[in-house]
């Protein structure tokens, strides 16, 4: 848990401030996340469905995402938190359609619904299909930031040849613009359209990345811990960034992060995986407030808080599980400070808390909090 | 340009330590040239005979080793690399241009046709694994540990011999004029088939392993997966991502072999009895041609130093990284 204790400190100032007011308003975590309204209407825009992804098939096949219901709605920033191996990033890349083998969807649906149209199912789109849903419908900027630019081709080239891949017939001199225009989105300067990445820094590589992103206007983004090999001055910067892009353009963001400090800043709702399931998703204040799952509290325990009495830093005894073999009933029951009676014979579906109040919306999949009406 | 420059400065460094070596080698090998060529006649020499061979080949005069190395260099620049004893009394130079460009034909268009095959199909099995080009490669390995020679022999023994259409020996047909007409070029091409097809066979699963497992290593880079997230066409993200990353370390081992291409494949030209460099340098050796060896061992050591230099340059063409701003 060591991941998420560190650096938390230095990025809990909210979001939309500038960088050296802290000490004007030094921020209370309790009043700093949402900087956003939520949508007015929760439209959906991408639907996993029970999503299953193996790795391997057969007999030895191990689950890494079970059963995954996840919806991301039109303007939203959801954020997906969890430890390392919990199952994250390959449910991106399973949506995604991205897995490397031996990765292999064995059953849901992802459905896509475009500005105008029939949703439809990505799973079942052909390749050709496929090709021209990605980038332009939904982008990914991935984990590595060093690494995700081809290291032989300029900036520009890399911006471009996405566009004219899916916009043929542009000339040379609009390609060159949209390209200019995608930097100046992210703050870099245009005379660095002929750079290669080499020549540039990693926050540099990453604002060019998620310019990339935007490049066809794609009306959901999926960010697999953009900013996790970068500082944390260049984390906030990056994330501010992205927050006011989205305000501009209106894409929705789906946030892949171990850190939880982060999402409860800037995140609109947050879902909690563990062992390849969701096993809580709420908004991220009513999460960061009342957390329901002993393992969303363990997390939101792992990081201090700015201001605000001193406490115990507990983190979480026990290690993430082994998804070859992993335990029977709730998976977190073997770590979990409050296991009762049925925690290690039977699964606790996922839904809405019986106990809760009429109209919140969230769900836990927790025998402390059982449900009436589980997901799916 | 400045570390242009520098490398140029660094091959002209290397370039004399090799010519350096180049002339006093031989000289420490002991006895000389005339002493050779007594025991060649078996002392059937008289001491006139033997007084008139230290004069031709400049031995008579005392003169210091240093004077020799001056005189050395004065006669490379003039582009004099002696007399050779085998052909006597043909210049070494003479004999060099002879058959180097047998040499820089046969093993030149075999060693750009083995990378250009070689490095395609690598793409293709590196691209689709476990696709039938990935299939074989087990076959291609086998034969690439086949000795060329070994594999010459076997196809004179199978292809060649009388009334066969392959010539077993030589680089033209006996009695031909060499000329540029049809007569000669068509039976250069015809005896130089089996002698390419041998480096051929031999040398093309080289470039077909290192190229795949290149593609194999570059696939597995994140800016792949980008490209395949960007929904870029297939052949795109094959070649302008993948084979053109991977390809960088095989340029460098291309421009290498192309200096070895003046060595020639030694052994084969002599199975063959191809009028090439390396059959040169063969005979030379067997005849204690020093002056020939010399000259030939100098060709070879140039040729290397300008692949090298060449390696050099096309890296900095392909490659943005090395090079430096400035």
């Amino acid at each position: 848990m060591s991941e998420l204790a560190s650096e938390s400190s230095a990025r809990s100032r909210p979001l939309g401030e500038p960088a050296g007011s802290t000490a004007t308003r030094a921020p209370d975590v309790e009043a700093a996340p949402v900087p956003l309204p939520t949508p007015r209407r929760r439209e959906p825009v991408l639907e996993i469905r029970n999503l299953n992804v193996d790795y391997g098939l057969g007999e030895n096949a191990v689950h890494a995402v079970r059963e995954v219901h996840l919806t991301l709605h039109r303007g939203e920033v959801l954020g997906l938190a969890g430890e390392s191996g919990s199952g994250k990033s390959t449910l991106a890349y399973g949506a995604t359609r991205l897995l490397p083998p031996p990765g292999v969807i064995s059953g849901g649906q992802v459905v896509y619904h475009p500005r105008d149209g029939e949703p439809y199912d990505v799973l079942a789109l052909s390749p050709r299909e496929l090709r021209a849903f990605r980038w332009a419908e939904t982008s990914i900027v991935f984990q590595g930031a060093m690494n995700s630019l081809n290291p032989v081709h300029k900036i520009s080239q890399q911006l471009t040849d996405v566009i004219r891949a899916h916009t043929p017939g542009l000339s040379r001199q609009a390609l060159r613009d949209r390209a200019r225009e995608l930097l100046g989105l992210v703050g870099i300067a245009a005379d660095r359209l002929d750079a290669y990445p080499h020549q540039l820094s990693g926050g540099m590589r990453q604002r060019v990345m998620i310019g990339m992103a935007l490049a066809l206007e794609p009306q959901v983004v999926i960010m697999d811990e953009p900013t996790t090999a970068l500082d944390v001055v260049m984390q906030r910067q990056i994330l501010r960034q992205l927050v006011g892009l989205r305000e501009r353009l209106g894409f929705s963001v789906l946030f892949i992060t171990h850190d939880l400090s982060l999402l409860v800043e800037f995140a609109d709702r947050i879902a909690i995986m563990y062992g390849g399931r969701i096993v809580e998703e709420a908004p991220s204040a009513a999460l960061y407030r009342d957390s329901l799952h002993p393992y969303s509290h363990g997390l939101l325990n792992s990081f201090p808080a700015l201001r605000g009495e001193k406490r115990d830093l507990t983190g979480i005894p026990g290690s993430p599980p082994d998804l070859r073999s992993m335990p029977t009933g709730c998976s977190f029951n073997p770590r979990c400070p409050k296991a009762f009676d049925p925690c290690d014979k039977h699964l606790p579906p996922l839904g809405p808390p019986s106990a809760s109040p009429a109209g919140s919306v969230r769900t836990v999949a927790c025998w402390l909090h059982p449900t009436t009406a589980p997901v799916g | 340009m400045k570390h242009l420059l520098r490398r140029v400065a660094f091959y002209l460094f290397t370039a004399w330590a090799a010519i350096t070596l180049n002339f006093f080698i031989p000289r420490l090998i002991p006895g000389d040239p005339v002493r050779s060529m007594i025991s060649r006649y078996q002392g059937q020499l008289n001491a006139d005979a033997i007084q008139s061979l230290y004069i031709l080949f400049g031995l008579d005069e005392k003169k210091s080793l240093w004077q020799q190395y001056v005189e050395y260099w004065s006669q490379l620049l003039h582009g004099d690399l002696g007399l050779s004893f085998t052909f006597f009394p043909a210049p070494v130079s003479q004999v060099i241009g002879d058959s180097i460009g047998w040499t820089v034909t046969l093993v030149g268009i075999t060693t750009v046709v083995s990378f250009a095959i070689g490095t395609l199909l690598g793409v293709l099995a590196g691209w689709r694994r476990g696709s039938w080009v990935d299939g074989l490669l087990p076959a291609t390995t086998f034969l690439s540990s086949i000795p060329y020679f070994w594999l010459g022999l076997i196809a004179i023994t199978l292809l060649a011999g009388p009334g066969s259409f392959f010539p077993s020996s030589g680089g033209y047909e006996p009695g031909l004029v060499p000329a540029w007409d049809q007569w000669f070029i068509g039976s250069a091409v015809q005896h130089s088939i089996l002698p390419a097809f041998t480096i051929l066979i031999s040398s093309v699963s080289g470039w077909i392993l290192s190229m795949r497992n290149m593609m194999v290593t570059v696939a597995a880079e994140d800016y792949i997966t980008v490209a395949h997230a960007k929904g870029l066409p297939e052949r795109r993200v094959a070649l302008a991502y993948a084979a053109r990353n991977a390809l960088l370390p095989n340029v460098s081992g291309f421009a290498l072999s192309l200096g070895f291409i003046v060595g020639g494949t030694l052994l084969v030209e002599i199975v063959f009895s191809y009028p090439g460099l390396g059959f040169q340098l063969f005979q030379a050796v067997g005849a204690k041609d020093y002056p020939l060896m010399q000259g030939v061992f100098l060709v070879i050591t140039l040729s290397v130093l300008a692949a090298n230099l060449l390696a050099d340059l096309a890296y900095l063409a392909l490659d943005p990284r090395t090079r430096k701003e400035g």
